[in-house]
C-alpha cells in the first residue's frame, strides 16, 4: 500500500502521511485547548489559589527549545550526508529530551514540596498538573520516534532517499509540536497564574 | 488482470482515458489477501474493513436494541412478572416470595445508560460513519485505499477493543455504569456513589478512551484520504454528497472527540487521584467527602461540546447516503447540488457553537443562553435547505420504490418531524417546561435516532451489492420499511405528549405517581410498538445475512445505473479496486436526465458541445 500512497501523491503538493500528521496534530491542540478553556472557567469560579509556575519549568524550556533546534541541525546534516554530525545532534535531542521530562518531574515536586500544593489539594495546582503531564505523555511518544530515529541512524547506510527524508520530516514536525505545546503552555501558565 | 479477456464498456474506458500508477505490478493484492487472517480479520483493505464495522455495529445495535425492550416492558407493565427473563439478567431480576419477579431499579438505569452509550456511539457512529466511510471513500473518489491502510486497521481494532470492554463491564458483580449515557459528575466521578459508578464506569471510560482513539484514526485517514488521494478529474466540486458530508463529519470526529478525551480526563483524575475539578461538598452516607471547589458544570461545558457536534456526526453521514440514494433512485440530479455542501459546510461550523443548549437548565447565565438560542435556532436554516433540496429532488422524478429509496424518503419525514421539535427546544424559555421530559426523549430518537437508521438502512439495501456480490430481498426490505416506519411513529409520537404532560425521563416508574399514573396505556402502546419495531429489526438482520450467502447474484456491475465510480469496479472488486488503471473523473456526479440520456457515468467525458453542468 505504501506505492498506491506514493504513486498517488506524486499529484498533490503535500504528502498524505504529513497531511495525515498536521491533523493529528490539529486533533491533540483540541485536546490542550479544551483543558485550557477549562483551567480558565474554572479558575473564574474562584477558591483558587495563585501561584508562580515552578523554576524548573524554565529548565525545561530550554531543554525542549535546545532539542527543536539539535532535531533541526541533525536534519540539515542528514541531507548534506555529514553522518557524524547528523548523528550527533540526533543523540542530543534524545538527551535534551529526556532532560525534559527529568526537569518536568522536578517541576511536579517543586509545586508539591517546595509551593506546598500537592495532587487534590486545588484544582490551580491540579490543572497544571494534567497539562504538564498530559504533554509529557505525547513528549514520551515523541522520544519513541526518537528512538526508531536513532535507530536508524546507527544501523541502517546513511543514505538520503525519499522514504528516510520524509521518515525524518515527520519525526521533526512532530518534535516541533510538542515543542510549541510547551510554550503555548508556558505562556498560559505565566499569563493566567500571575 | 485477469478480467481483461472480458473488458466491460467501463474497463475499455478506464484503459484508454485512466491514469496509470503500476499498481497492480508490484502485485499488492498478494499481500492483502495471502490467508485468512489477512482477509478476513486483519484486513487492511477498506471494503472488508467497512464490512467489519458494519457487522459488528448490528451486533451492538441488537444489544443495545435489546436493552430498550427490556426497559420499555419495566415502563410499559410494571406489574407483570418478569420472571422469565431471568435467565438471562440473572440477580438483576428479582423475585419476591409470591414467585413475582421485577427488574431491580438499579439496573433499569444502566440499561438505559448503556442503550444511549452503545446507540449513540458503537452504532451510529461507528456502524455508520465507519462502515460508509470506509466502503465510499476509497471508491467514489477513485483511489486504491485509504492513506493508511494500517492506521484504518487499527481503527477497526481500537473500536473493537473498546466495545469488548464495554461488553465485559455488562457482567460486572456491581453492573455496567448507570449514570446515563452523558456521564454527568458526581455519579460518574464518585466510585462510591452508586454500584454503576464502580468498575463499571472505571470500564466506561476506558472504553470510551479506546473508541475516542479509533474515532480520530478513522477520522485523520478519511480526511487525508479526500484531500489527497483523489483521481484525476475528481475535484471537490465534482465530489458525490457522500463524500462531502463523510468529509465533514471526519473534521467535526477530529476536532470534538479529543475535548470528550479531556472531560474524561478530568473525571478519572477525581475518581483515582483525589483532584475537585468536578465534586464539590457532597456528602454520601452523613459523610462528607474531602472535594472542594469543583464545578460539574465544567464537565458538562467539555461533554456537550462533544455531544453536540456527536449529533451532526451521526446524522450528517445520513444525510449524504440519503442524497446520493435519493437522486439515484428518483432518476434526476440532486436539487442545488452547491447548497447541499455550503449547507454541509454550515451546519458543520455551527455545530460547535450550540452545544449550551443541551445546558439551559444547568444554572448558565440566560444572557449567554441567548446566545446559543440563536445559533441553535440559525442550524435550522441550512438543515431546512436541505429538506427543501430533497424533496425537490423528488418533484417530477421518475422514482424506483426500492427499499433504499422508501428509506431515503423516510429519512426526510423523520427529519422534518423530529427537526421542528427542535426548534421548541431550542428556545431556553420553553426548555424550562420540556427539559428532561419526554418530550426531549421522542425529538432526539425521531431526529437523530431513527433518522440516522433510516439513512443507514437506505445505505444498506443500495451498495449491498457493491459489499457482497448480491442483493438483499425487495419485499422483505419493504415490509422492514413500512412496518418501522409506522412503528417508529407509534412509539416516539406519544411521547411527546407525555413531555408536554411532563412526564420526566429516566424514571423507573410512573404507576406509582398519581400526576403520571393515568399514561399507562399510553406506556403499554408505546412499549408494544417498540417490540413490533425490534422484531422488524430482527427480519432485517436475518435478510441481511440470508442474502450474503443466498442472495440474488449481480449480474451486471452497475444495478442501480448510477454515475459514481464504485460502480465501474468488477462485481468481485479486488484490492486496488480497479483491475488495471484507476479512472479519471470529467462530470460530477449528478448528471441524470441529461440531453435524453438516463445517466451519465462520471467517466465519460464530455461530448462535443456538451456543456458541464459545474
Amino acid at each position: 500500500m505504501e506505492l498506491a500512497i506514493k504513486n498517488q501523491s506524486t499529484r498533490n503538493k503535500i504528502h498524505p502521511k504529513k497531511f495525515a500528521l498536521y491533523a493529528s496534530c490539529a486533533s491533540i491542540v483540541m485536546l490542550f485547548a479544551s483543558l485550557s478553556s477549562g483551567f480558565i472557567v474554572r479558575q473564574a469560579q474562584g477558591n483558587w489559589v495563585e501561584f508562580g509556575i515552578p523554576n524548573m519549568f524554565y529548565w525545561s524550556t530550554a531543554c525542549i527549545l535546545g532539542s527543536s533546534l539539535t532535531i533541526f541541525l541533525s536534519y540539515t546534516f542528514f541531507k548534506k550526508n555529514a553522518t557524524s554530525l547528523y548523528k550527533l545532534f540526533l543523540v542530543a535531542t534524545l538527551i535534551l529530551a529526556v532532560g525534559f521530562c527529568v526537569s518536568q518531574y522536578y517541576g511536579w515536586l517543586e509545586i508539591k514540596e517546595v509551593i506546598g500544593l500537592p495532587l487534590g489539594a486545588n484544582p490551580s495546582a491540579d490543572f497544571v498538573y494534567v497539562l504538564t503531564m498530559l504533554h509529557v505523555a505525547h513528549v514520551f511518544g515523541g522520544v519513541i520516534v526518537l528512538f526508531t530515529a536513532l535507530f536508524h541512524a546507527f544501523y541502517l547506510k546513511h543514505r538520503v532517499t525519499k522514504t528516510r527524508l520524509l521518515r525524518f520530516e515527520l519525526s521533526m514536525i512532530y518534535w516541533h509540536f510538542v515543542d510549541f505545546v510547551w510554550i503555548y503552555l508556558l505562556i498560559f501558565f505565566i499569563y493566567n497564574q500571575s | 488482470m485477469a478480467t481483461k479477456s472480458v473488458l466491460a464498456p467501463e474497463d475499455i474506458l478506464i484503459e484508454e482515458l485512466g491514469y496509470e500508477d503500476h499498481f497492480h505490478e508490484h502485485h499488492e493484492d498478494d499481500k492483502y489477501r495471502s490467508n485468512f487472517f489477512s482477509t478476513y480479520i486483519f484486513s487492511m483493505d477498506h471494503k472488508m474493513i467497512a464490512k467489519q464495522f458494519l457487522v459488528t455495529g448490528i451486533f451492538w445495535a441488537i444489544i443495545g436494541a435489546g436493552m430498550s425492550i427490556i426497559f420499555r416492558l419495566q415502563l410499559g407493565f410494571p406489574e407483570e412478572n418478569m420472571a422469565w427473563i431471568k435467565p438471562l439478567l440473572g440477580k438483576w431480576i428479582v423475585v419476591n416470595d409470591a414467585g413475582i419477579g421485577s427488574l431491580a431499579p438499579e439496573f433499569y438505569y444502566a440499561l438505559v445508560t448503556m442503550h444511549g452509550t452503545i446507540l449513540v456511539f458503537f452504532v451510529l457512529t461507528a456502524g455508520l460513519s465507519g462502515t460508509f466511510s470506509n466502503l465510499l471513500i476509497p471508491l467514489q473518489i477513485g483511489a486504491r485505499d485509504m492513506a493508511s491502510p494500517m492506521l484504518n486497521m487499527m481503527s477497526y481494532w481500537f473500536f473493537f477493543l473498546a466495545g469488548l470492554i464495554m461488553f465485559l463491564s455488562l457482567f460486572l458483580s456491581t453492573g455496567p455504569f448507570s449514570g446515563g449515557w452523558t456521564a454527568y459528575p458526581p455519579l460518574s466521578a464518585l466510585p462510591q456513589a452508586s454500584d454503576g459508578s464502580a468498575g463499571g464506569m472505571t470500564m466506561w471510560v476506558v472504553s470510551l478512551a479506546f473508541f475516542v482513539v479509533s474515532v480520530l484514526l478513522g477520522g485523520i485517514n478519511y480526511i487525508t484520504t479526500v484531500l489527497n488521494m483523489r483521481t484525476k478529474g475528481m475535484t471537490m466540486w465534482r465530489l458525490p454528497l457522500t463524500i462531502w458530508a463523510f468529509f465533514v463529519t471526519a473534521i467535526l470526529g477530529l476536532l470534538s472527540f479529543p475535548v470528550l478525551l479531556s472531560g474524561l480526563l478530568l473525571t478519572m483524575c477525581d475518581r483515582g487521584l483525589g483532584t475537585s475539578f468536578y465534586l464539590s461538598e457532597i456528602f454520601i452516607g452523613g459523610q462528607a467527602l474531602d472535594h472542594v471547589g469543583g464545578s460539574p458544570i465544567l464537565y458538562q461545558h467539555l461533554f456537550w461540546f462533544l455531544g453536540h457536534p456527536e449529533v451532526y456526526i451521526i446524522i450528517l453521514p445520513a444525510m449524504g447516503l440519503v442524497s446520493e440514494v435519493m437522486s439515484v433512485h428518483a432518476r434526476k440530479p440532486i436539487f442545488g447540488y452547491k447548497a447541499m455542501v455550503y449547507s454541509i459546510l454550515a451546519i458543520g461550523f455551527l455545530s460547535f457553537i450550540v452545544w449550551a443548549h443541551h445546558m439551559f437548565m444547568s444554572g448558565v447565565n440566560p444572557f449567554i443562553s441567548n446566545f446559543f438560542v440563536i445559533f441553535t435556532l440559525i442550524i435550522a436554516v441550512p438543515s431546512a435547505v436541505k429538506v427543501f433540496n430533497w424533496i425537490t429532488t423528488l418533484y417530477g422524478g421518475n422514482i424506483r420504490f426500492t427499499s433504499a429509496m422508501l428509506f431515503s424518503i423516510g429519512f426526510v419525514s423523520m427529519f422534518i418531524s423530529g427537526g421542528l421539535t427542535g426548534i421548541f427546544l431550542g428556545n431556553s424559555a420553553i426548555d424550562i417546561q420540556m427539559h428532561d421530559t419526554y418530550f426531549v426523549v421522542a425529538h432526539f430518537h425521531i431526529v437523530m435516532g431513527i433518522a440516522a437508521f433510516f439513512g443507514m438502512f437506505a445505505g444498506i439495501y443500495n451498495w449491498f451489492p457493491k459489499m457482497y456480490g448480491r442483493f438483499m430481498n425487495e419485499t422483505l426490505g419493504k415490509i422492514h420499511f413500512w412496518g418501522t416506519l409506522i412503528g417508529s411513529y407509534a412509539i416516539f409520537w406519544p411521547l411527546h405528549y407525555l413531555g408536554m404532560a411532563g412526564v420526566p425521563r429516566r424514571y423507573y416508574r410512573f404507576d406509582s405517581f398519581d400526576t403520571f399514573s393515568h399514561f399507562a396505556t399510553l406506556n403499554k402502546f408505546v412499549t408494544i410498538a417498540a417490540i413490533v419495531v425490534f422484531a422488524l429489526q430482527i427480519l432485517f438482520v436475518i435478510n441481511f445475512f440470508y442474502s450474503i450467502y443466498k442472495g440474488k447474484k449481480m449480474t451486471t456491475r452497475n444495478p442501480w445505473k448510477a454515475n459514481t465510480l464504485e460502480w465501474t469496479t468488477p462485481i468481485d472488486t479486488g484490492h486496488g479496486n480497479w483491475p488495471g488503471k484507476i479512472p479519471t473523473v470529467h462530470r460530477w456526479a449528478y448528471d441524470y436526465g441529461k440531453d435524453g440520456k438516463d445517466f451519465i457515468s462520471q467517466i465519460k467525458p464530455l461530448e462535443e458541445g456538451e456543456v458541464e453542468v459545474h
